[in-house]
């Protein structure tokens, strides 16, 4: 027996109220739905995003191929017809920065015999993989991107990603082929950095607005504007020294952040394979005294050793010429002093006191 | 002997199915990740036309089904915390169905008024529960970036109740 002809064949809901009941359920459900979902890989629901993603994503790339053909076309068109200034640009800079390039080489040659001589072990190279951005959300209230490199290529959920000019974001979630970035503009992203003039800590809070805000900072003076921002490494998510951006004041006047990454498109990216260097080796490694690496170094070769020889045997040597110098000049100076002296012409008139006279009391203010 | 004259039913598929559809292929054109001279795409709400107009069109059981889809995927596909616009969405929905009675027949800027109203609201309750997870208060610059293009919006669902309002002599 079917329903309308049962019992129930004479009732007439109005259809307004059925829409209101189907609302009002969906609404629990909704509301349901945002207490459970935490928003991170815990998340119950994460399967289903990736599954979404993983179908979006390629449906999103093939609507910015276009699009990127199009930023390709202009670029060429563009070049062709700015060649010169580019050309002049460009010789400009790099005359700028080859004394930089001799100062960088000179450093990390220091900072290499440094972190021998300390027993330090920097951290490893950080291994790369290249992504391309292929769908974007720009609201106030979630700034993402999907990036076609997934945990197929070694991106882990935490990875951190930048372009050519510093840091974009980090991996919140990843599928076989597909990851989803958070950008650090996002209002859910948190970021230890650092301020490089003062080394002075900070957290960058993403609000929604394309500058964000650097929190909870200390000292007085610890940030100016212009200053350098970069990440610290606290809490081992990102590796120290990644350039963020530089230190500006907002309109409603806190501490904001202008970001290097928007200093151009943000259409291809480098995912950081990066492992927190403390999970690289073992905790009582880091608990370690400063100089116990020194104990592991090899045994010299006897060509360092005579090398090491030699160089002794020369500071021993300079060591005592110069001690010998100095006690020559002192018993210059002795026999100096002892040679009898002309007299001295009197004085034409009194030289003046080297110290004023003693003040009569209560002279002082 | 009259001819039989071809009578046109606009159905669910007609005024549900296929402005979502758009809705999602619009979306995800929009999140193309294009910048040409630092300028992005704008990103407005767009199912919030859909929110505002099918109710006036004619209550329905669907709509609000289709709307939580519409919502679901918006927040997975924003990245943003599962439920927060399909419950924006609904809300919409129900206020609207709630003052059906009052916008129906009404002149084109009494409409433009009551949806400016309603993406307030929605922006509003956006705002406040986005706030209250992420215990961070987001830029409210960015939040106005987003209300214009989606208050932009208003002559597609003008014209969607234009379209499909006397479709069904049955809510005539």
């Amino acid at each position: 027996m079917a329903f309308r002809d049962g019992p129930f064949e004479n009732i007439k809901v109005p259809l307004v109220w059925t829409a209101a009941v189907t609302v009002v359920l969906a609404a629990i459900g909704c509301i349901l739905l945002l207490i459970s979902d935490a928003r991170a890989q815990t998340s119950p629901y994460q399967p289903v995003r990736s599954g979404v993603e993983a179908v979006a994503g390629p449906v999103g790339g093939v609507f910015a191929a276009p699009v990127r053909w199009f930023g390709h076309a202009s670029d060429y068109v563009g070049g062709y017809f700015f060649a010169v200034s580019e050309n002049r640009r460009l010789k400009r800079e790099l005359a700028e920065l080859q004394p930089w390039r001799d100062q960088a080489i000179a450093l990390k040659n220091v900072n290499a015999r440094y972190e021998t001589m300390l027993g330090i072990r920097p951290e490893p190279p950080v291994a790369m993989q290249t992504a391309r951005s292929i769908l974007d959300t720009r609201g106030p209230f979630s700034k993402a991107r999907l990036l076609d490199a997934g945990s197929a290529n070694g991106v882990k959920v935490g990875n951190p990603v930048i372009n050519e000019h510093g840091l974009v974001g980090r991996i919140v979630g990843v599928s076989p082929g597909i990851s989803r970035m958070l950008l650090v503009t996002d209002v859910a992203s948190q970021i230890p950095v650092l301020v490089d003039r003062t080394d002075a800590r900070a957290i960058l809070k993403g609000d929604g607005s394309p500058n964000p805000r650097l929190e909870f900072m200390r000292g007085v003076g610890s940030v100016q504007v212009g200053d350098r921002i970069l990440s610290s490494g606290d809490g081992g998510g990102l590796p120290r020294g990644v350039p963020i951006g530089v230190a500006a004041r907002g309109i409603d006047g806190s501490w904001r952040v202008k970001l290097f990454s928007d200093r151009g498109a943000i259409d291809f990216v480098r995912v950081m394979l990066f492992e927190d260097f403390g999970q690289l080796i073992g905790a009582e490694d880091l608990n370690a005294p400063p100089l116990a690496a020194l104990g592991t170094l090899s045994e010299a070769s006897p060509e360092q050793a005579s090398a090491i020889r030699d160089a002794a045997a020369r500071r021993e040597t300079a060591r005592a010429q110069a001690e010998q110098r100095r006690s020559d000049t002192a018993a210059a100076t002795a026999a100096e002093a002892a040679r009898p002296q002309p007299a001295a012409p009197p004085p034409a008139a009194a030289a003046p006191p080297s110290q004023p006279a003693a003040l009569p009391p209560g002279g002082t203010e | 002997m009259r001819r039989p004259v071809a009578v046109r039913v606009v159905g669910p598929v007609q005024w549900i199915i296929i402005p979502a559809v758009v809705t999602v292929a619009v979306t995800i054109l929009l999140a193309t990740p294009v910048e040409l001279f630092g300028l992005h795409l704008p990103e407005p709400v767009i199912p919030m036309v859909l929110a505002f107009a099918w109710p006036l069109i004619r209550p329905s059981v669907t709509a609000p089904l289709v709307l939580t889809l519409l919502g679901l995927l918006l927040d997975i596909l924003t990245y943003g915390p599962l439920g927060l616009w399909a419950l924006v969405l609904l809300a919409i929905y129900a206020v609207v169905l709630a003052s059906r009675s009052f916008l129906i027949g009404q002149d084109t800027a009494v409409l433009f008024a009551w949806y400016a109203a309603c993406c307030t609201l929605a922006f509003l309750m956006a705002y406040l529960v986005v706030t209250l997870i992420a215990r961070n208060p987001p830029s409210i610059l960015a939040l106005i970036g987003q209300i214009v293009p989606t208050l932009l919006l208003f002559p597609f669902a003008d014209r969607m109740i234009e379209r499909f309002e006397d479709g069904d002599v049955r809510f005539r």
